[in-house]
């Protein structure tokens, strides 16, 4: 557990210099936000919400820069991120609320199928090498060198446009489903996901094929698997002998990879008009509405440490000797 | 001394690389049209390629042959000038922290830690969401900016190459004559590690074209600033992948410009981890070799 807990520490580090970066970002940036804003919010805004945004960004404030920082935790210990300038009067949570399970709901599974079918091939590939399998590598390189969106647009266009298989865009039908725990709408939901969960999984499947074919070709090398096939255990055994401690530089190797697979699932999103995290960010941009950017930069960076210390967890569980008190 | 590479992986990606900086080079001379010109005005649709434009036209009849070349220099301009600086700092915060130990090499470990799970994407999204979008910035601002969040994986590469060097005979005998921290870790220490510098540069080239494209493609950099992702920004909000004739001409270019550049970079790079390790290597290797060769035999008996 030791492993975990200075993961841990290393977590909550990362967590309050993202939380100091995104306090500071604004007010070392040219020009005035609040003016951003109300041009954005035109004659709706009232004077309260022009006094909430200098207070948020530090205009006309008294305030020293220790008290605002003061001032910002404690907003955002109360779970406050300010209001949404394109959707006002949301506030930036209610917005990141509504898009979020769709994210995480995506990206989770994608990531799960894309693990496992990449390690599962990384070790087919290793085991028989020189075989076809080797020839593919430089193809999936391509595929994990091409942003993910143009992956996406390849999809869109082939699967979608051409081939009418999938929907082109949205999370679901919207045009005639309303959202419920029926069987339409849900049938619909997974209909609308393949294409989306089919681009991450192409793009991110690579880099787990080659790390663990690399990882897999070095421990057969190891002498305890010599003599699992000199004493004459079937290669399924073998091979899983040899697997399982492969795979653990690919799990720690994981929470590199998150951070990228998220980034770009939401380009992914884009393309698919996917009603995630992705799709508000885009809107956020195209607004210039810096509450919401920000929410969606601490969110996703909150959700890729929970999902890193996931990771420690099962590497701990699977790697025994992480778990002995030094 | 210096021969030419046996690999396959390393020459085709050596010559791909090396068209694409000739592009960048001497792409925008070669441009036959003005990236930004609306050529005609008599059709409101994007022109399948032809003799006059040989990669067709965008829906406001530019030309995207003009703008692929044109772009091209800024793209790889961005990610060679991101790889170029990330790499210098990996290379003197990584080399610093595992020579020195310590309190330092705490430090700055905690530091590349802190960057390695920090997604880099919406952190690079907010810096440049706060600079106003009109403002044109620089392809030099650009790669600095994006270098900041690149620089951290070759860091902690490096120090732990570094870790177990410093003590060999050589860098102990150089310490013992005298020889000051800098010198050791600039003369003795970094012609060892050539190689991994040289990954971890053609790693963060990929990681940026890939950040500045993301970026370009999101909009959050001027999207009048011509690269390979402010065209497929257009030809997305032109929805042209999902019109009934789809068309491929406007973004199929940008994106495979995108893709076999990082193809390039990444066989240099396989290229060079099966120079290191040579368990890696598939080149001229049958299965049969492989076996005679002394690799594990696939199956029982």
């Amino acid at each position: 557990m030791r492993l975990v807990a200075r993961r841990i520490v290393l977590y909550a580090l990362t967590a309050l210099v993202a939380i100091t970066v995104n306090f500071f970002i604004p007010r070392l940036m040219p020009g005035n936000p609040v003016e951003v804003a109300i041009g954005h919010m035109q004659a709706r805004v009232t004077p309260g919400t022009i006094r909430a945004l200098d207070l948020q960004y530090g205009i006309n404030t008294k305030l020293g820069l220790v008290g605002q920082y003061v001032n910002y935790l404690d907003q955002l210990i109360h779970g406050n991120l300010g209001i949404s300038f394109s959707s006002y009067p949301a506030t930036v949570v209610s917005v990141i609320r509504s898009a979020l399970p769709w994210t995480v709901g995506l990206v989770g599974i994608a990531t799960i199928i894309s693990f496992a079918l990449g390690t599962l091939l990384g070790i087919a590939a290793a085991w028989r090498r020189g075989s076809w399998l080797d020839n593919l590598l430089p193809a999936m390189t391509f595929f994990q060198a091409a942003p993910y969106f143009f992956v996406a647009i390849l999809i869109v266009a082939l699967f979608a446009t051409k081939l009418g298989w999938f929907p082109q865009n949205s999370g679901y039908d919207t045009t005639t489903l309303n959202p419920g725990l029926n069987w339409a709408f849900m049938s619909s939901v997974l209909d609308h996901a393949v294409l989306p969960a089919l681009t991450i999984v192409v793009g991110s499947i690579a880099g787990w094929i080659i790390g663990m074919r690399n990882m897999m070709l070095t421990t057969m090398d190891e002498d305890y698997v010599l003599i699992a096939q000199a004493k004459g255990l079937a290669s399924r055994r073998v091979i899983s002998y040899a697997a399982r401690n492969a795979i653990l530089p690919s799990v720690s190797g994981f929470s590199l990879a998150i951070g990228f697979v998220v980034s770009g699932s939401l380009l992914t999103e884009i393309v698919f008009s996917y009603p995630g995290i992705g799709y508000i960010l885009l809107q956020a941009i195209g607004n210039e509405d810096y509450p919401l950017l920000q929410g969606i930069f601490l969110i996703i960076t909150f959700a890729v440490l929970g999902a890193n210390l996931l990771a420690d967890f099962v590497y701990s569980f699977l790697d025994p000797r992480t778990r002995q008190e030094a | 001394m210096l021969q030419f590479p046996k690999s396959g992986k390393i020459r085709v990606g050596l010559l791909m690389a090396l068209v694409f900086t000739l592009l960048a080079i001497i792409g925008p001379w070669l441009a036959p049209f003005d990236p930004n010109k609306s050529l005609t005005t008599t059709n409101g649709l994007p022109q399948p390629p032809s003799g006059a434009h040989l990669l067709g036209t965008t829906q406001v009849q530019q030309d995207v042959l003009s703008q692929l070349l044109v772009g091209g220099r800024s793209t790889i301009l961005v990610s060679l000038i991101a790889g170029a600086v990330a790499t210098a700092l990996a290379v003197v915060l990584g080399i610093t922290a595992g020579y020195y130990g310590g309190w330092l090499d705490d430090l700055l470990s905690m530091l590349a830690n802190i960057f390695l799970v920090m997604p880099a994407l919406p952190l690079l999204i907010v810096i440049f969401g706060f600079i106003n979008k009109t403002a044109n910035p620089p392809d030099a601002l650009i790669g600095l900016v994006i270098s900041i969040t690149g620089w951290a994986f070759g860091a902690r590469v490096l120090r732990a190459q570094t870790l177990s060097m410093r003590t060999r005979d050589y860098v102990t005998s150089a310490r013992i004559i005298g020889e000051r921290g800098w010198r050791i870790m600039m003369f003795e220490i970094l012609p060892n590690l050539v190689p991994i510098v040289a990954t971890s540069f053609l790693f963060t080239v990929i990681y940026g074209v890939g950040a500045y494209t993301a970026l370009s493609f999101l909009g959050v950099i001027s999207v009048a600033h011509w690269s390979w992702g402010t065209m497929l920004y257009w030809a997305q909000s032109a929805q042209a992948a999902q019109q009934v004739h789809i068309e491929w001409w406007w973004f199929l270019p940008p994106g495979l410009a995108v893709g076999l550049f990082g193809t390039a970079l990444a066989l240099l790079n396989f290229g060079i981890d099966e120079f290191i390790n040579p368990r890696l290597r598939t080149a001229g290797l049958t299965r049969r070799r492989a076996r005679a060769a002394g690799q594990p035999r696939r199956g029982a008996a």
